[in-house]
């Protein structure tokens, strides 16, 4: 093999929203976290929102690392607060779009408590969920998603837990939108992205990912594709069904879909029709931030 | 109808509303905070004047959440605060760490009630002093000031706004029971006389911005999102563009950067305040609620003929270590009055340096101190080194 690096011809068409000094990643060879990534980019692109307007907020963890390589307003957090800054950033400045991009763990786990009350005041945020079944980055223990009998360094046995169903949790919370799809459905996540990002309140997508380096291995699917295989056999589309019907069940079959699409006013709707009644003529929260011009001279 | 930011003129208040009042005067626009007594007063004031004035309230579900929202909104670019008492104090320090970290400016309000745990949630101590310094993990340095009356509250919450501003932290103002809930005369200024200090913005084009290269006073040009300037923002070690780098020398230069902005900054950041102290044999160091016991012990003292002073911290951290080093060297003894076991005397033995004797008089929460204790003390102390 040579040292010599390759030097690429042609620009990746997500190159410009890359932070591309700080790649190669982190992410293990056969993790679906970049799959997803792309679809992030790729949905941001299709947007058609100006890409200042635009930012990524995420917790700790393997995907917790996405808000590091996007080249936009980007905030790595603390453990399961990715929501909370989140939900400052956004009412601090109502007019960004914020994406809010963590692992099952980090969301569910040390911050289930932030998941479930931001989905009840359905703030105006986009909350991506890697769910790879257990805490990659500290090697591979068991999570609030880990599978029933599933092997993880903290279960060496098998778990003895029964997982969350995201979806139905974000729908019983009061999440505006909520799907999930697998790391080989990309078409369907970036589409389910884009409906997400245009949709005002709480939306929510849950993407099943392989993660070989730590949950597969030790449950027989090693091999980097053995998941993708998995999921590929496995997973079924129910579009529109009861999201707690939509059960993720390893034996049989793993359900994914568009679950919920609805709309209810978001907490700064609330916030501004509660104020207006009360204190009449009301400011609005838009603030014009002033732009710097990009090519001026330093 | 819009209400005034600014309510000009002289009020009879409590000192958590005076906060509140300061805090808006400041420019503060966002307000994040879960109920805990006896802070409930900020928020509950704030949830009624920051929509009066298009300001942003949201009472969040705990104050991890609360402490995590304030940061976001800093960095959305308005100014935040959060107040809260022991037991949130313990769940902010987190994110208060992540605000140190990311130097976000933002200001923390604990109304300091006794501990440990629940304790009494009703009464007062100054049990958080060192958590205020050290509660949070890692090594920086901080700032916090501790007010002593509800015109203070107002006062110190301003200037605790315009220290975060400038140095970019989160600014932890130490209160108390007794501080919140006291009613008192708050005069507040016309607006025009009120300083009000913004955090410096980037001068520069994105293209050459690294959101954590201080300038000459050691402080980074902050940019907000949705600027243009697609910054990354990470409680991890990072470089002056801001990436995680994982070594011992990006560790060095960030922690040294946030350590020196406020050690090589502390004589303009520290205040404090003396009484009767030219020709003092015996000082009294106190802050907080316990300098208004000081005060009368040494009224009461001079009155007798002891030749006693006052010495009142309004800056906890960074500690006046020179000040209190002369002062070490001029005086017989130096008393320190706390709600709590013995924290700040630590600080103020150290610096003493053994030029005079330290005496430290305690008292572990749910009262204030008795002046007769003080006074009692210095008698004690003046005997002692006859």
């Amino acid at each position: 093999m040579s040292t010599k690096k390759r030097k690429a011809t042609l620009p990746h068409p997500h190159d410009s929203l890359l932070r591309t000094d700080r790649i190669p990643h982190i992410w293990c060879p056969g993790c679906g976290i970049g799959t997803v990534f792309g679809c992030v980019l790729t949905a941001i692109q299709k947007s058609g929102f100006p890409l200042d307007d635009v930012a990524m907020v995420s917790g700790i963890g393997c995907t917790g690392r996405m808000a590091g390589y996007l080249n936009l307003d980007s905030f790595h957090t603390t453990h399961g607060r990715a929501i909370p800054f989140a939900t400052g950033l956004k009412l601090a400045r109502p007019q960004s779009h914020v994406i809010v991009t963590s692992g099952d763990g980090d969301l569910f786990a040390i911050g289930g408590n932030h998941f479930i009350h931001a989905a009840r005041r359905n703030m105006d945020l986009t909350i991506v969920c890697v769910n790879n079944f257990n805490y990659g980055m500290t090697g591979g223990q068991v999570a609030p998603s880990t599978p029933f009998g599933a092997k993880t360094t903290t279960s060496p046995f098998g778990n003895f837990e029964e997982p969350f169903n995201f979806c139905s949790l974000a729908a019983a919370c009061g999440a505006v939108y909520v799907a999930r799809w697998t790391a080989l459905h990309i078409r369907w996540i970036t589409d389910s992205l884009s409906e997400a990002m245009q949709k005002r309140g709480f939306s929510f997508l849950e993407i099943l990912a392989p993660c070989p380096t730590s949950f597969g291995r030790r449950n027989k699917m090693r091999g980097a594709v053995d998941l993708l295989k998995f999921f590929h056999e496995r997973s079924v589309v129910r579009n529109q069904i009861d999201p707690k019907d939509a059960v993720l069940d390893f034996n049989k079959h793993l359900v994914v879909g568009k679950f919920v699409d609805i709309e209810r006013p978001t907490f700064l709707d609330n916030y501004q029709l509660i104020n207006r009644r009360e204190l009449g003529d009301w400011p609005a929260l838009e603030r014009q931030v002033p732009r710097p011009e990009k090519q001026a001279g330093g | 109808m819009v209400q005034k930011a600014v309510l000009t003129g002289s009020y009879f208040m409590n000192g958590d509303d005076a906060c509140c009042e300061g805090a808006i005067a400041a420019g503060c626009r966002f307000f994040a905070g879960y109920p805990i007594t006896p802070a409930t007063e900020v928020a509950e004031r704030m949830s009624e004047r920051l929509p009066e004035i298009g300001g942003i309230f949201i009472q969040m579900e705990d104050e991890l959440a609360s402490m995590a929202a304030i940061l976001g909104a800093s960095w959305g670019g308005m100014k935040a605060m959060t107040s809260t008492s022991g037991p949130g104090f313990s769940l902010m320090m987190e994110n208060i760490s992540l605000g140190l970290c990311t130097e976000t400016p933002c200001v923390v309000c604990n109304v300091q009630r006794a501990g440990p745990s629940t304790g009494l949630p009703t009464l007062v101590a100054q049990g958080d002093m060192m958590q205020a310094r050290w509660g949070a993990h890692g090594h920086y340095e901080v700032i916090a000031i501790s007010p002593s009356s509800p015109q203070e509250m107002f006062d110190f919450t301003i200037w605790a706004f315009n220290l975060s501003e400038q140095y970019r932290l989160p600014v932890i103002i130490l209160a108390d029971e007794v501080v919140g809930h006291m009613n008192e005369r708050v005069v507040i200024p016309p607006a025009d006389k009120i300083q009000v200090i913004n955090r410096k913005k980037p001068s520069v084009p994105p293209s050459k911005y690294l959101p954590y290269r201080p300038d000459s006073d050691g402080v980074a040009p902050m940019a907000t999102l949705g600027e243009g300037y697609h910054m990354h923002v990470t409680g991890l070690t990072h470089d002056q563009r801001g990436y995680p780098v994982m070594d011992d020398v990006a560790q060095e230069e960030m922690v040294n950067r946030l350590v020196q902005k406020v050690r090589k900054n502390a004589d303009r950041i520290i205040r404090y305040e003396t009484f009767f102290l030219d020709d003092a044999e015996v000082a009294v160091v106190a802050y907080g609620i316990s300098v208004r016991s000081a005060k009368r012990a040494v009224a009461e003292a001079r009155e007798r003929g002891i030749k006693a002073g006052v010495v009142k911290l309004n800056t906890i951290w960074p500690f006046p270590e020179k000040m209190i080093r002369d002062l070490a060297g001029k005086v017989r003894a130096l008393i320190m009055p706390e709600i709590n076991y013995g924290q700040m005397v630590l600080e103020l033995e150290r610096c003493a340096g053994g030029l005079c004797l330290v005496r430290l008089v305690p008292h572990a929460g749910g009262a204030i101190i008795r002046p007769e204790r003080i006074l009692t003390a210095l008698d004690a102390a003046l005997k002692e080194t006859a």
